[in-house]
């Protein structure tokens, strides 16, 4: 295996230098933005004299290059600052979002990702059947129509007439686990459909394509039910582009949720980046930023590693 | 060759065909001017109006047909962009190999790495927005999709032993991406290609969602969905057209893909 | 039957018998259950406020960059903040009047330069400090000092030295300004220990509920405050939620998951209104959504051109289709019948597609496209509005041009920068104010660039004179003005439309600032 490490390695290296790019071409895009911090937060009450104060204050009028690297050393220390609007501690904000956004991710993944293999195995056995097209017309559905929309029909009949269900999906710390659970359902539901199709359809694809090959054939010819073929046989030679487009999907549901927030009024890193966008705060749209950076390396790197593994020609290059 | 078709496609062909023509012949077919406003807010539809008005009092199926073809157009042409240069660049790095492909990942990786919607909303806050410049942003931030998929794909069939043979033979990289590693990473672009055209539907109806689509009083399905969707939750159907046009168009171009798939898998000879 | 309803009313007023029990037996006796509902209203607000409950406010406006400084306040969540943990020295009253706050009394020399408040004893902040003069006058310098970053800095201009002289707190102006209690009641002036200086975004007032949790764009967390100075604050605790999702919030207010929420698109009022457990309140305010005009920058620098658009515009339309009837039809001018010394004879500007283009034909414009800049945060419905002007602009052969700029931004790069675009302004609580902040040639927002001597001397003259049917004459002619000449074009002016749970009772009219000023927490109660 030790080839393996070593790849592992190389990849980590690749990542930091990935994030501290990342971080850079954040930093840059933010700036080239107009307006600035102070502006953003005094907004359509700012006079000149607040403005400058603010500006002084907040230590925007020091060059953008020495407020990027200060930054940087920052971080290299592990502390990510103070918000240039609120002034309350980064991390902690950070901690407590991040975790949300990952619970609700991991509840949305830990249904999806089994639930769309599943769909698209089921739906190459019964290939051009009523059940294949059957899963194929609902997943195209929940995927095609906006996540809005899915969010407010949900609410209308789930909430509001049945009352099964908060609308708000607010969590806290003075939850326990079930009731944080309960309280996301809905969130986790509308990802869980959007993320369905995609995974689903590539299982679907990837697995056909192998369907042709002779060993396939062979194995069909050893007597192996379908299923059995479909599962033993093609499923593992398919997985590295099943694995490419799961870990899409989850890097999906961690860093792209901010419509699904936004309906469902939930405490997540999406709300707060876009806030912090909104408002130039430079910190935290740079600390959010690489944080779900760091998030989409990481999975990439999964996804990788997984291909190599899975693939014996990969595995042992010539 | 018709017989050959089955229905699901037929289906698929008859209404992205019917969605297509609409688009195109727009000016001719609408009932009203586009921005014309003929009626009171949200009146029920009725014999002048077969869909009813919009939140505005405009005629809703005035508003869906010129809808439908700004949707169609800049969805079309960003998908089109996105797999062309997508796909390109995968192959080329799959191929190659080496440096130009780390060169190539990383950078994919660090446009990636970054969500697409902040970075969409903040590239479309710095450059002004026209239609050209959503296409390209859209089209170029949504290459790298089809960038990964089929390096990966590229990457698994480039080891295999025919291509391996093929180098033997001593064949070009030309002949190699287009003759063996394509035509056997088909199936899975194709199936990704139906898809990202309803990303693309969905992406600029999440940028109209934010302010940062189409100029007004142009629409797309996803910006008339917005207009109108305060209604739905008190039983107004207005905002549900463009939502179940968009789910309609987007079923009918996967009909299509899904059978152009059963052909390219046919066509290796395969059982069907 | 009439004795027996005298005597369920008793019972109600006494606190013996329940909405749903009066309802039942009411309903019994064969009494409407409308009726019903009006007389246990009337009978529980007999019986006075009750204590307790824990009231939840979800509402638009909370980011997750809000701070508690007051210094700071822009928005809506972050306001109503500042009146839960906070006091002002003075407020507007429902009826448009000063009333005290931590000022027990206050008064004006009699040429309005020296003004004197006597700060109220015995009143505690919530780290046990006790408020003085001092505590007073620091924050006033807070906000008014050169270093001041704050919103209210603009309105602390004319003031030329404060002081805090043992249990008074005194100003005095460099010209004289007849209303200087009303910018005493800006929402950013809560007075905080020690003016705030050495933590300003700490949360601690004297006001009735302690702030508990704190967690920008998400939820703000308060309880109440032992030793409150006042009795006027029935709840346990008071919860305010960011929900900046319209659909949302109307939602969460239906399903009961919170009690107050602001801003309801008036699209969806009526229907919201329909539904049983909610009132929809619509209260006239002074806020007007507008179009501005750039006076000296071309085009808009021919008056013929100006006028011309503003005779385009179908205000009516407007208010029908825009703010669904919750609002009054405008008359280029920021005033209306909500402020003091309004005058009623000042005519109204009929929409005239015929003079639209006589003066357009006189403005001698070359016909090339005039862009008006417009996004969907300028006010709820500012792309439509803008959609709605370019047809009837249209029909008198004006090319008018929509251009629709990012939310994101369009303070800092549109609004008064760009020569003509969609805004919004808030109002003011009287005249005075609403002119020296915009139309005054050095103000800072003067955002239609109108500078005009006659005006000013106007302002300044107003300021100055007591006597109220004079000021009003002077106020009229002001008026005139800018309606006339000026670079705002007011098609509307829009009412607060807040929905407020039926287990609430108390709901007064204050059109100060939405949410009846900010005081429902201090003036409703769970029935």
């Amino acid at each position: 295996m030790h080839p393996i490490i070593k790849l592992v390695a190389q990849r980590l290296a690749l990542g930091l230098l990935l994030l501290l790019g990342a971080s850079a071409l954040i930093f840059g895009l933010t700036e080239a933005l107009p307006g600035d911090a102070a502006q953003a937060v005094l907004g359509q009450s700012a006079t000149p004299e607040a403005l400058a104060n603010l500006r002084e204050e907040m230590g925007l009028n020091r060059p953008a290059l020495t407020r990027y690297f200060e930054w940087l050393g920052g971080i290299l220390q592990g502390d990510l600052g103070q918000s240039l609007t609120n002034k309350l501690d980064i991390a902690e904000s950070i901690g407590n979002r991040l975790g949300n956004t990952l619970f609700l991710a991991c509840a949305a993944a830990v249904v999806s990702v089994p639930l769309a293999i599943f769909l698209g195995l089921l739906a190459v056995r019964f290939r051009n059947r009523w059940p294949d097209k059957l899963i194929s017309a609902i997943t195209l559905t929940s995927v095609s129509i906006p996540e809005f929309l899915i969010g407010y029909v949900v609410i209308y009949f789930v909430s509001v007439k049945l009352g099964w269900f908060s609308s708000l999906a607010m969590v806290n710390d003075s939850m326990s686990f079930g009731q944080k659970l309960y309280a996301i359902a809905l969130p986790a539901f509308v990802l869980t459909l959007v993320v369905l199709a995609q995974m689903m359809r590539m299982t679907r694809a990837a697995i056909l394509n192998l369907m042709q090959s002779a060993y396939i054939e062979t194995a069909e010819l050893k007597g192996l039910s379908t299923f059995q073929v479909i599962a033993r046989h093609a499923f593992p030679n398919a997985i590295s582009p099943i694995v490419n487009v799961v870990m899409l999907n989850l890097a999906y549901l961690v860093v792209g949720v901010v419509v699904v927030e936004v309906v469902f009024v939930y405490p997540g890193m999406g709300q707060y980046l876009v806030d912090s966008v909104t408002k130039r705060d430079v910190p935290v749209v740079l600390a959010c930023g690489v944080v779900f950076a760091a998030v989409y390396i990481g999975l990439n790197m999964v996804a990788d590693i997984v291909s190599i593994l899975a693939n014996p020609r990969l595995r042992h290059p010539k | 060759m018709m017989k050959n078709i089955p229905i699901s496609a037929l289906i698929g062909l008859f209404f992205t065909g019917l969605y297509f023509f609409v688009a195109f012949t727009a000016p001719l077919i609408a009932p009203y001017g586009m921005a014309e406003v003929v009626g009171d807010v949200w009146e029920p539809s009725s014999a002048e109006h077969l869909l009813g008005t919009d939140n505005i009092g405009r005629d809703l199926l005035t508003r869906m047909i010129y809808g439908g073809r700004t949707t169609i157009f800049i969805a079309a042409a960003a998908t089109i962009l996105s797999f062309v240069t997508g796909t390109s660049l995968g192959l080329l790095a799959a191929v190659l190999g080496g440096w130009a492909d780390q060169v190539l990942s990383r950078t994919v990786d660090l446009i990636m790495s970054i969500p697409t919607l902040i970075l969409a909303l903040v590239i479309l806050a710095i450059v002004p927005v026209t239609v050209p410049i959503l296409i390209l942003v859209m089209g170029l931030l949504d290459a790298t999709r089809p960038y990964r998929l089929s390096r990966s794909v590229a990457v698994d069939i480039n080891v295999m032993d025919y291509v391996e043979a093929a180098k033997l033979r001593g064949e070009g990289r030309v002949w190699i991406i287009f003759r063996e590693i394509l035509p056997n990473a088909l199936s899975p672009l194709v199936a990704e290609f139906g898809l990202r055209f309803i990303f693309m539907v969905l992406f600029i109806s999440t940028l109209s969602f934010l302010g940062l689509g189409v100029q007004p009083p142009l629409a797309d399905w996803g910006g008339i969905v917005k207009e109108n969707k305060d209604g739905i939750v008190y039983g107004i159907g207005a905002a549900l057209y463009p939502a179940v046009a968009i789910a309609t168009l987007a079923i009918s171009v996967n009909l299509v893909a899904d059978w152009v798939l059963n052909r390219t898998t046919s066509l290796k000879g395969g059982r069907g | 039957m009439n004795e027996q309803l005298t005597h369920m009313t008793k019972e109600v007023t006494a606190g013996k018998l329940t909405r749903r029990e009066f309802m039942g037996k009411a309903a019994a006796l064969g009494v409407s259950a409308a009726m019903a509902s009006t007389m246990f209203a009337d009978a529980a607000r007999a019986a006075g406020p009750k204590k307790g409950g824990d009231l939840k406010f979800g509402l638009f406006g909370g980011e997750a960059t809000n701070s508690l400084d007051p210094a700071t306040y822009a928005s809506s969540v972050p306001q109503t903040n500042g009146k839960q943990f906070g006091d002002l020295l003075v407020d507007v009253a429902g009826d448009g009047s000063v009333e005290t706050v931590l000022a027990e009394s206050f008064e004006g020399s009699a040429d309005a330069k020296v003004w004197t408040f006597k700060i109220r004893k015995g009143v505690e902040f919530h780290n046990g400090k006790t408020l003085t003069s001092e505590d007073v006058l620091k924050t006033m310098q807070r906000h008014s000092d050169e270093n001041s970053k704050s919103g209210a800095l603009g309105i602390m201009k004319g003031i030329e030295s404060m002081k805090a002289d043992g249990d008074n707190f005194q100003i005095t102006l460099a010209s004289p300004n007849a209303d200087l209690p009303y910018l005493m009641a800006d929402y950013h002036l809560i007075i905080q220990p020690d003016g705030g200086l050495d933590n300003p975004a700490a949360g601690i007032g004297t006001g009735p509920y302690k702030m508990e949790v704190d967690e920008p764009g998400v939820r703000h967390m308060y309880t109440k405050f032992d030793n409150y100075w006042n009795d006027d604050a029935h709840f346990d605790s008071v919860e305010v939620v960011a929900i900046n999702d319209a659909t949302a919030r109307t939602a969460a207010l239906q399903s009961g998951q919170v009690h107050v929420i602001n801003r309801i698109d008036p699209k969806v009022a009526g229907l919201l209104g329909r539904a049983p457990n909610l009132t929809v309140h619509s209260t006239p305010g002074r806020g007007h959504y507008v179009f501005i005009m750039h006076v000296d920058t071309a085009p808009f620098d021919n008056n013929e051109l100006r006028l011309a658009l503003k005779y385009a515009i179908n205000r009516e339309e407007m208010v029908e289709k825009i703010l669904r009837g919750y609002g009054s039809i405008g008359n280029d001018m920021p005033i209306n019948a909500a402020y003091p010394l309004f005058d009623e004879s000042i005519p109204q500007r009929e929409f005239s597609i015929e003079k639209a283009a006589e003066h357009y034909k006189k403005s001698g414009h070359d016909g090339s496209p005039i862009i008006m800049r417009t996004a969907d945060g300028a006010f709820p419905g500012a792309v439509d509005a803008a959609a709605l002007f370019q047809q009837t602009a249209a029909q008198a052969g004006i090319p008018l041009e929509i251009k629709r700029e990012p939310n994101d931004g369009y303070w800092s790069e549109v609004w008064n920068a760009q020569p003509f675009c969609a805004s919004y302004w808030g109002g003011r609580p009287v005249q005075d104010q609403m002119y020296s902040t915009a139309y005054l040639s050095t103000a800072d927002w003067n955002d239609t660039r109108f500078k005009v001597q006659a005006f000013d001397d106007l302002l300044f003259d107003a300021r100055a004179e007591l006597d109220n049917a004079k000021r009003k004459e002077i106020y009229s002619q002001m008026g005139m003005m800018l309606r006339d000449t000026g670079g705002l074009i007011c098609p509307m002016f829009n009412d607060f439309v807040e929905g407020v749970s039926n287990q609430l009772d108390g709901w007064e009219v204050n059109a100060n600032q939405e949410m009846m000023n900010g005081l429902i927490s201090r003036k409703m109660w769970f029935v």
